[in-house]
């Protein structure tokens, strides 16, 4: 456990995606088994036993400290679980013990599963007056369920890989086939056994991902080859239905990286009955209009599936791909053959919650270009909404994992763009802890008769290397005043930094002073030419927002 | 004579009136005696200074040869008469030099103890209890969440990231007087034995606790070293140093930071620190309250710190305790740029 706690302390203050692999495959490479299986399942969220209750923690160092002290320490450290962790007295009987070495990750996972409600409390202050400060700190993490250290089952799976050289996608391919604590995985990437089959009747297939297309790009692509289609601003997914040894018809949805994320989606699972594998959209249709990614996100990362959320956010495949029909596999067939056979399955599966992607019509280029400058009048109709641009698909492209050049091509809206006036600036993390990185930018308003800038998004990419050299001296030179980590920037309308941002979308918000949010802002460049008096206005974005319907839960941030 | 009588918080710092003197006064007085050398503690301008011989060297590198009119050196165990009362100096533990003070009037005796730690440190003389009637005690990790632990599996954790991110540069985040040396002198207990690379500001410091005898092993200016050639190093730095530009020095750094409140996540993060070290100069609860009864002391005067835990700990153990006004500790670093990011009192 004390190795495993190590593991979460270092990760939870890690921010870089490379360094955190590197820590967990030294992990994966230090502990052996099955310590480091039921870890890869702690990080990948494969355990499942009963969570402890908060309360229930409260009550073991209530019966032990005394209150005051702790009602002081909580304020001061504000998370229960750690001051707990860091206020739980040494227990001095043990002492006399001869000091029982800390418990395994495996015995803690393994009486987690058995163990009655009744017997938790005192099994778990065992455990709290054998494990140092860290050992209880991630006990009280696991058995809380509130992990929370920044690490996607992805990321866990890439780390494992790495230990073989292997690419996490092998590990994705057989994931659904295999159990905590992964002896047979383990073994296979250490070179010491077969690797394990995927017996899975409903297995995920790797997925095929297109490119974005430049200008440069239509001179040399012929427009007969291709079809188009709308691109969905929705979750890619992988409807797989199979039947299981006794004759059972298994259902399954896979996230474009091959998590399976069935549970969060039930209501869809009768609509699968037929087997086969669809590669589609996953969209929240209301009234038969398709809803902005806004919406769709109101059902994305939520614990418990509610039957109110299901109903106010009624889920729907929208269908672009068969990979597979009954035994057969078609990605081997050309994707206009695959179509015909897309076509047939949906209209057997005769479900109105899965859907085909209409494919648009076009003589050229220039007709597409029109087209996905107006999806409205080119076909998409109220679905317009939720489109993003359009993809091109080769008629004679196979189905092929990861990323084939000239066979798929994205080709997205363009980005609204506004000039906004650098408000504040944070220093970054890592590697750009030395640089303010993080910018608040605004936008002018009237505010009680007189011109204010009012602040409507933060970003912190977009920017090259020399552009973020240029800034974080603009900052350093220009600050007014400081507030721990952030630097209040000058801003006035002759005196200031003008950016131009790029964003893909706008909702309002109640949490913003302004009243809005924008969806994936970024620095597009820097207008060190314009006078920050010239930058955009809060109208210019209200108007964009006529359209919108409020969302008041949190969840404005990018995907 | 009651002892708030004997000493008596003023706003120069504790004064003594029958003794005609000030310990660790904040303002310039006429007579001052002083604990440690670190600077919210040892401040220029004064009169007359006590204080050992090492915390005047100190004062004298810190602020150059006339930080006051006259000094006078004593040693651990001296005791020396001073208007109505003797004052003697013994080991608090702290950093190198640091005292308590011990001052007695009749048959009262108060130990007043700077700041202190019962922890082992290879670099300074290790605490000394002292039996008192009333014990002043400094309160900076005074919150029984504050449990320090062994310094050396912090280090240990240092050196296995030093391993598995050798292409990477260490910076350890230290408070230059006492922090720093003492990490230092950890790294070679661990067995560490490369050479330690220092920012400007700690060579003074060190060198000084080099020429005391404290073997610190191959010390170097990171000052003109080449990127490419700290790759796998460990240097150290004021804490402040570590957020700024002068990072941009180091390749890919990983910002370390040796201090007790690296215990509270939302402390280390506040900091943008990778690899907080829980490696405190002062003493943690288990050490204040353990402490506070083994000098026997019926009345404990708590100053500087998260105070009001520390007197309801006492109250609960029967003792009298009051929180006494003392203002203007705790802000050693405070005045550099950036410091108030990793919190109150850096040097901790």
């Amino acid at each position: 456990m004390n190795r495993f706690a190590e593991l979460l302390d270092r990760l939870s203050y890690e921010p870089g995606r490379n360094n955190k692999l590197r820590l967990i495959t030294n992990y994966f490479r230090e502990t052996g088994d099955p310590d480091r299986g039921y870890a890869l399942a702690a990080l990948t969220g494969a355990l499942s036993f009963k969570h402890a209750k908060p309360g229930l923690i409260r009550d073991l160092i209530a019966e032990r400290t005394d209150p005051t002290l702790f009602a002081l320490s909580y304020d001061y450290v504000g998370d229960l679980s750690e001051t707990v962790a860091l206020m739980w007295p040494k227990n001095s009987e043990r002492h006399l013990h001869n000091n029982p070495p800390p418990p395994t990750l495996t015995e803690v996972v393994a009486k987690l599963r058995t163990l009655g409600k009744a017997e938790m409390p005192k099994q778990l202050s065992r455990w709290l007056d054998d494990l140092d400060e860290t050992g209880r700190w991630a006990l009280l993490k696991l058995v809380t369920g509130a992990m929370r250290i920044g690490i996607s089952a992805r990321l866990a799976k890439t780390a494992a890989a790495a230990l073989g050289d292997k690419d996490a996608h092998d590990v994705e391919l057989i994931w659904p086939g295999l159990t905590a604590p992964y002896l047979d995985l383990f073994a296979w990437l250490e070179g010491r056994g077969e690797k394990p089959v995927n017996l899975d009747p409903a297995p995920f297939r790797p997925v095929m991902l297109a490119h974005a297309i430049e200008d440069a790009d239509f001179a040399n692509l012929d427009a007969a080859d291709y079809i188009a289609e709308w691109k969905w601003d929705g979750i890619r997914v992988q409807a797989v239905s199979g039947r299981d040894a006794r004759g059972n018809m298994l259902a399954r949805l896979y996230s474009r990286s091959g998590e399976d994320i069935t549970a969060s989606f039930p209501d869809l699972l009768p609509s699968l009955h037929l087997s086969g594998a669809i590669d589609g959209e996953l969209l929240v249709v209301r009234d038969g209009r398709v809803q902005s990614f806004n919406v769709l996100q109101q059902r994305l990362n939520r614990k418990v599936v509610s039957p109110k959320l299901i109903k106010d956010y009624p889920i729907h495949l929208r269908a672009y791909d068969l990979l597979g029909e009954g035994e057969s596999d078609l990605r081997t067939l050309p994707f206009a053959e695959r179509r015909a056979r897309l076509e047939a399955f949906v209209a057997r599966l005769g479900e109105s919650r899965v859907d085909l992607s209409p494919t648009i019509a076009f003589e050229n280029w220039e007709a597409l270009a029109a087209a996905r400058h107006d999806p409205y009048a080119a076909g998409a109709g109220d679905d317009s909404e939720a489109v993003e641009g359009v993809m091109l698909k080769r008629r004679d492209a196979l189905y092929l994992p990861g990323r084939p050049r000239g066979q798929w091509w994205k080709w997205k809206r363009d980005p609204h763009v506004i000039d906004a006036v650098l408000m504040y600036a944070q220093r970054g993390h890592g590697k750009r802890s030395s640089y303010y990185s993080d910018y608040t930018f605004g936008v002018w308003t009237d505010a009680e008769g007189s011109e204010q800038l009012v602040p409507v998004g933060k970003a912190y990419f977009g920017f090259t290397d020399e552009e973020l050299l240029q800034i974080d001296r603009f900052v350093r030179r220009n600050t007014t005043e400081k507030f721990g980590p952030v630097r209040h920037v000058v801003h006035a309308p002759d005196q200031g930094l003008v950016m131009e941002v790029a964003f893909e979308g706008l909702q309002r918000s109640t949490r913003h002073k302004s009243g809005v949010a924008m969806r994936f802002p970024r620095i597009n460049r820097l207008r060190w030419d314009k006078p920050p008096r010239e930058a955009d206005r809060l109208e210019t974005l209200e108007r964009l927002l006529k359209d919108t319907a409020p969302v008041e839960a949190p969840g404005s941030g990018s995907h | 004579m009651r002892p708030q009588d004997i000493l008596t918080p003023q706003p120069a710092g504790l004064c003594c009136k029958p003794g005609g003197f000030h310990i660790d006064p904040v303002k310039p007085v006429e007579r001052a005696v002083i604990t440690h050398g670190h600077s919210d503690h040892a401040r220029p301008g004064h009169g007359a200074v006590l204080a050992t011989q090492e915390t005047l060297d100190m004062m004298r590198l810190r602020y150059g040869e006339n930080f006051a009119r006259t000094t006078q050196a004593i040693a651990y165990g001296e005791e020396l008469r001073l208007g109505e009362v003797t004052v003697k100096f013994h080991p608090a533990g702290h950093v190198l030099g640091s005292a308590q003070i011990a001052v007695t009037c009749g048959d009262t005796r108060i130990v007043a103890s700077g700041d202190y730690k019962d922890a082992p440190d290879p670099t300074c003389t290790p605490l000394e209890v002292v039996a008192c009637d009333v014990f002043i005690t400094e309160a900076t990790f005074g919150l029984p969440v504050f449990r320090h632990g062994d310094a050396a599996d912090q280090v240990k954790k240092l050196l296995s990231s030093v391993k598995l991110f050798p292409e990477r540069a260490h910076l350890v985040g230290a408070y230059s007087l006492g922090k720093a040396q003492r990490v230092i002198a950890l790294l070679r207990a661990a067995g560490y034995d490369a050479p330690i690379y220092l920012h400007g500001a700690m060579e003074k410091i060190t060198l000084y606790y080099q020429s005391r005898g404290i073997e610190l092993g191959e010390l170097r200016p990171v000052r003109g070293v080449k990127k490419v050639d700290l790759a796998g190093t460990i240097t150290l730095a004021p804490p402040s140093a570590t957020s700024d530009v002068w990072t941009r020095r180091f390749p890919d750094p990983l910002t370390a930071f040796a201090s007790g409140w690296m215990r509270v996540r939302a402390r280390a993060r506040q900091g943008g620190i990778e690899l907080p070290l829980v490696i405190s100069d002062h003493a943690d609860w288990d050490g204040l309250t353990a402490t506070i009864a083994a000098t026997g002391a019926g009345e404990i005067w708590v100053t500087h710190g998260q105070e009001d835990a520390l007197v309801r700990w006492c109250t609960t153990k029967g003792l009298s305790a009051r929180p006494l006004d003392l203002v203007g500790y705790g802000d050693e670093d405070g005045g550099e740029d950036e410091a108030t990011a990793l919190g109150e009192g850096s040097e901790a």
